[in-house]
């Protein structure tokens, strides 16, 4: 597919001009969560067997998974609105599907960094997960989903301070309810329904399942796999329409 | 190369384009001329598919924009208003990537960068990050990235704005040889002396509309050969004359301060329009 490499080989160079900045800011928020929630409040709990601490890291590969696979929207964001780099890809012969693919995996290989920085972590804290091949299958899906969105996003937002506010309003509340630190089932039945529509719910369980050497629910994958086709679709549809 | 036949393009209530009609032939260097927000970019951006159609047609070598927009695009390179090189990026790497972009071989790649890098009197910096590069050279960098899948049509939409005089003199001399090298360009200014030094032909747009089309010289001559200036309380007014002998009768009769210089673009368009090229708030002349 013509474009496709481009677009991708772009965002790899840049990563790797920015690597160890990225591996950084990638580092921050896991290890904190990890240093006040794993050991400093939840030390002696313990779920379904668990440590606080193995409960918390499969919650955490998701959210990473999500944020750095949703922070794509930034960077598309800042070279649409400020840099112009957008309109060199739309003045190119290339369909809009390979600027969205490209975008996506861009987006999805940021996740797949986000997960190892987690995993290191979770090996240097004495709790590794249980790293089988649905662990993968589902933190891949969870980063093709929001990596699919962050394209949208960034298409459809009309500038860098709406943007934050996606952040702000979606992505942030997300990452506190979706599972990630603390078991839904121990919220009322009426949210549980409500939180079960987010996609990252269905990725913290699935995760979970998987890091512990349980078989996640096939419902996971389905519901993550449809989101991330209808993210993707979306994404699609409005780079046609940001022609204007 | 270039055929536009009743081209419209509404911006929400604004009407950017109201009925373009243009034909650029091979080899052609075509300047349109116009004020900010007569329509120029919005023509560019159509032609190149960075905006969509609103009605009519425009034909890149045979190949309709809105219809065979893969085809059309390959016919063209663009260098933007706006610098949009990638500053994290070096030199060579922008170039590889536009080069990808229109699906060029890993040779034709190589190929392609050492000769724009020494068209471009960059060789010795392909691998210099852009955003270590002064506007003068980002912007000859612009048009050897458009220059790069070798386009039979080049489109350059102000390209030395906000650039000093000496440097856009050299991106003048860079347009020059781009086009002796065969190649059809479409420029848009608001520089007066960019169309005059630089055009075989010019188009005066104003409000969306092609208000004249004809090479330099004609539109020139259709106002007069020397151009009086006078400074009053009222402003400043231009009387035109046909020759020199009967501007400095003009002079001589009405007395006071006046400038005496021969007629430019910049009276073709105020006769045709009735206004000045007023570009944020000074006028359309570039300096030398």
């Amino acid at each position: 597919m013509p474009g496709f490499i481009a677009v991708l080989l772009r965002e790899m160079l840049i990563l790797r001009r920015r690597f160890l900045r990225q591996l950084a800011g990638m580092s921050v928020s896991p290890l904190l969560y990890i240093i006040a929630f794993g050991y400093a409040m939840g030390g002696e709990a313990r779920f379904d067997g668990h440590s606080y601490l193995e409960f918390l890291i499969p919650g955490l590969i998701a959210m990473s998974s999500m944020t750095q696979s949703f922070a794509i929207a930034t960077d598309i964001n800042v070279a649409r609105f400020y840099w112009h780099i957008f309109e060199e890809f739309q003045a190119a012969p290339i369909r809009d599907l390979a600027y969205v693919a490209g975008e996506t995996l861009a987006g999805m290989i940021r996740a797949l960094l986000s997960i190892g920085v987690v995993l290191l972590l979770s090996f240097l804290f004495g709790a590794p997960p249980h790293c089988g091949p649905l662990l993968w299958l589902a933190a891949l899906l969870n980063a093709f989903v929001f990596a699919s969105l962050a394209v949208a996003m960034a298409m459809l937002v009309k500038s860098h301070a709406d943007q934050s506010l996606l952040t702000t309003f979606i992505i942030t509340p997300m990452a506190f309810l979706g599972g990630t630190f603390f078991p839904l089932d121990r919220l009322p039945e009426w949210a549980q329904r409500a939180l079960s529509f987010l996609p990252l719910t269905h990725a913290s369980a699935a995760i979970r399942a998987a890091a512990f050497g349980e078989t996640p629910a096939a419902s996971h994958f389905i519901i993550l796999a449809l989101a991330g086709v209808l993210a993707f679709a979306l994404a699609l549809s409005v780079v046609k329409k940001a022609r204007d | 190369m270039i055929r536009i036949e009743n081209l419209t393009k509404k911006f929400g209530k604004t009407q950017a384009l109201a009925g373009i009609d243009l034909h650029v032939g091979q080899g052609e260097l075509f300047a349109y001329l116009g004020p900010n927000g007569a329509g120029k970019t919005t023509t560019i951006r159509i032609l190149t598919g960075l905006t969509r159609i609103g009605s009519g047609l425009a034909l890149l070598g045979g190949h309709d924009i809105a219809r065979e927009a893969t085809a059309a695009k390959r016919q063209c390179g663009l260098a933007p208003q706006q610098i949009n090189l990638d500053n994290e990026l070096t030199v060579a790497e922008n170039l590889d990537i536009h080069g990808r972009l229109f699906s060029m071989s890993r040779a034709e790649r190589r190929r392609r960068i050492d000769e724009l890098l020494a068209y471009i009197e960059l060789s010795d910096r392909p691998r210099s990050l852009v955003k270590h590069l002064s506007g003068g050279l980002k912007r000859r960098l612009l048009i050897a990235r458009a220059l790069m899948h070798e386009p039979k049509i080049l489109f350059l939409d102000e390209p030395t704005v906000g650039l000093d005089p000496a440097i856009r003199r050299r991106i003048w001399a860079l347009i020059k040889k781009v086009r002796r090298d065969g190649a059809t360009i479409f420029l848009t200014t608001h520089y007066i002396e960019e169309a005059e030094f630089l055009a075989d032909r010019v188009a005066f747009i104003d409000r969306g509309r092609i208000v004249a089309v004809d090479t330099p010289a004609v539109l020139m001559a259709a106002v007069g050969e020397w151009a009086v200036d006078r400074v009053d309380e009222n402003g400043m007014t231009s009387a035109y004359f046909p020759d020199r002998d009967s501007a400095q009768s003009s002079v001589s009769a009405g007395g006071g301060g006046f400038t005496l210089r021969r007629v430019n673009l910049e009276d073709a368009f105020l006769a045709r329009t009735g206004k000045k090229m007023v570009v944020d708030g000074q006028n359309g002349r570039g300096g030398h």
